[in-house]
């Protein structure tokens, strides 16, 4: 049985829009989320710039009782609520009652790690001997699937409730694990999304790998500079995307609106052979990757009109370029409309797939390429395989009807997703 | 302490932790923490935690095992300031 499935709630927390309208204003007007932080700086860190939304401490009693907030320290959670619970609400769905369970409704929602503030807290006071004071809620702010169960218990989702974790293509990833359920007929809706922490101790690692930009601890807008000649790297960022993804026919019967429809996706490996690695993507895979997600949505390479890549501000955006032309047999002039919205959110880790899907489908929604910041000196190699009027810097008004997007994360795994604009 | 000064600090305490169904006036010595309060079980940890913060005490593990009703924990309170 296989059933169509599209998009009909968005939620999101990022670094430069808490909520839809806030988000879609920045993406529109290259609006930067990514600002100096202080405490990178007291702690001596190379890079001390980074994306970190802005939460308003009087919105959280409107996502959590008193009670889930005494104690909270897991800012990753707190994305991942106010985006989920943002994403039904969108959809129009209603809170399962206290006695029932909305059976067909799932939640698949992905993270790195979660609650490093609060498992930093927990440390402390183990090593002090003190396991004893830890609370009740040590455990669920720091597990994994923690975000996935505080959103199962606030909704009521009596489907499957789980978590998933890939690095950064977790949540793209996730929206193809959520559009494989419902397409067989094992759920109705799966409210699909990925959360990411804010810190010192999420992006530290980083830091220390030195492949975070350095010179631009005065200058945080410019530092993010996808597809330029001039990236020295990602900015660390954080945050959450959500998205409903329903069968066809509940949507309708639901009279819900349609944002998009997903065509299709695919995830693979590189295996980390054939120029793999941990921290880079083999190639082929890529290619491969990008060709099977077509395939399974049934969407000739030369439909795609416009990509939004995992383009994060390293060396490696031309290498990346070069795969998505391989992939789909093109180049110059016919190269598809191509952004990353990494420059002026950051690169949000585990909670970037999603929050570049919710941007991408936003684009679909409003028939517009947003533009893409930081990119004026676009890298050599990227201008002689697209013809720069592709990557537009300002946004422009397109109607994008395939929209290709693809995340890759460390050890070599890839996931490409397919959007479509919604069509009877 | 003056025994409704107590009383009012504990139920202050235990009003945090009370499912929406269940209101602050229903607290009374004898109610059961977990089947009259419909305290979650676990929450029962963070209110022990909560009482050794405002009263300055510290409770066993045997404390907490006999902590069942309203009445428990302000006896346990009283010997443990008691010991001080």
């Amino acid at each position: 049985m296989d059933r169509r499935v599209v998009i009909t709630g968005l939620g999101v927390c990022a670094p430069n829009g808490v909520g839809l309208t806030d988000f879609a204003r920045s993406l529109q007007q290259g609006i930067s989320g990514i600002r100096f932080q202080s405490k990178l700086k007291a702690l001596r860190f190379a890079c001390q710039v980074a994306g970190e939304p802005l939460i308003k401490d009087n919105v959280l009693p409107r996502y959590f009782s008193p009670l889930q907030l005494r104690g909270l320290n897991a800012s990753g959670l707190v994305y991942g609520v106010i985006a989920g619970m943002d994403a039904w609400k969108d959809a129009g769905l209603p809170t399962a009652s206290s006695e029932f369970p909305d059976w067909d409704s799932g939640i698949l929602f992905g993270t790195g790690i979660l609650g490093a503030d609060k498992f930093r807290e927990a440390i402390y006071e183990i090593d002090k001997g003190n396991v004893r004071r830890l609370g009740s809620t040590a455990v669920m702010q720091t597990m994994a699937s923690g975000i996935s169960a505080y959103l199962g218990g606030i909704l009521g989702c009596g489907n499957q409730v789980t978590t998933n974790s890939s690095a950064c293509s977790t949540g793209t990833e996730g929206v193809l694990m959520a559009y494989e359920r419902i397409k067989s007929g094992q759920a109705e809706r799966m409210l699909s999304g990925s959360c990411s922490d804010s810190g010192p101790y999420i992006w530290g690692g980083f830091d220390a790998l030195r492949i975070l930009p350095r010179n631009f601890n005065e200058d945080p807008g410019a530092a993010s500079r996808p597809m330029s000649a001039s990236a020295s790297g990602f900015v660390p960022g954080s945050g959450a995307g959500a998205m409903i993804l329903e069968s066809l026919d509940s949507a309708r019967r639901r009279k819900a609106t349609i944002y998009a429809e997903v065509l299709g996706g695919a995830v693979n490996s590189g295996g980390q052979r054939g120029g793999g690695s941990m921290t880079a993507p083999n190639s082929e895979s890529v290619v491969r990757c990008i060709r099977q997600a077509l395939k399974n949505a049934g969407v000739e390479a030369s439909a795609v009109d416009t990509i939004n890549g995992h383009l994060t501000a390293t060396s490696r955006d031309a290498v990346e370029i070069e795969n998505w032309s391989k992939a789909l047999g093109v180049s110059g002039a016919d190269f598809p409309y191509v952004n990353s919205f990494k420059g002026i959110i950051g690169h949000c880790l585990a909670a970037a797939g999603s929050i570049e899907c919710v941007a991408s489908i936003l684009q679909i929604r409003k028939g517009q390429v947003f533009g893409n910041r930081n990119c004026e000196d676009l890298h050599p190699e990227i201008r002689a395989l697209v013809d720069p009027r592709k990557i537009p810097l300002k946004t422009i008004l397109y109607q994008p009807k395939v929209l290709a997007k693809a995340s890759f994360g460390f050890g070599d795994v890839n996931a490409c997703v397919i959007f479509g604009q919604f069509n009877d | 302490m003056d025994p409704k000064e107590k009383y009012r600090k504990l139920k202050d305490i235990v009003a945090i932790y009370l499912p929406e169904d269940v209101s602050i006036d229903g607290i009374t010595p004898k109610s059961h923490f977990i089947n009259e309060l419909n305290i979650n079980s676990a929450n029962l940890v963070d209110i022990v935690l909560d009482v050794e913060d405002a009263f300055d005490i510290m409770l066993e593990n045997e404390d907490m095992d006999r902590m069942q009703t309203v009445q428990d924990a302000l006896d346990i309170i009283d010997v443990k300031i008691g010991a001080k």
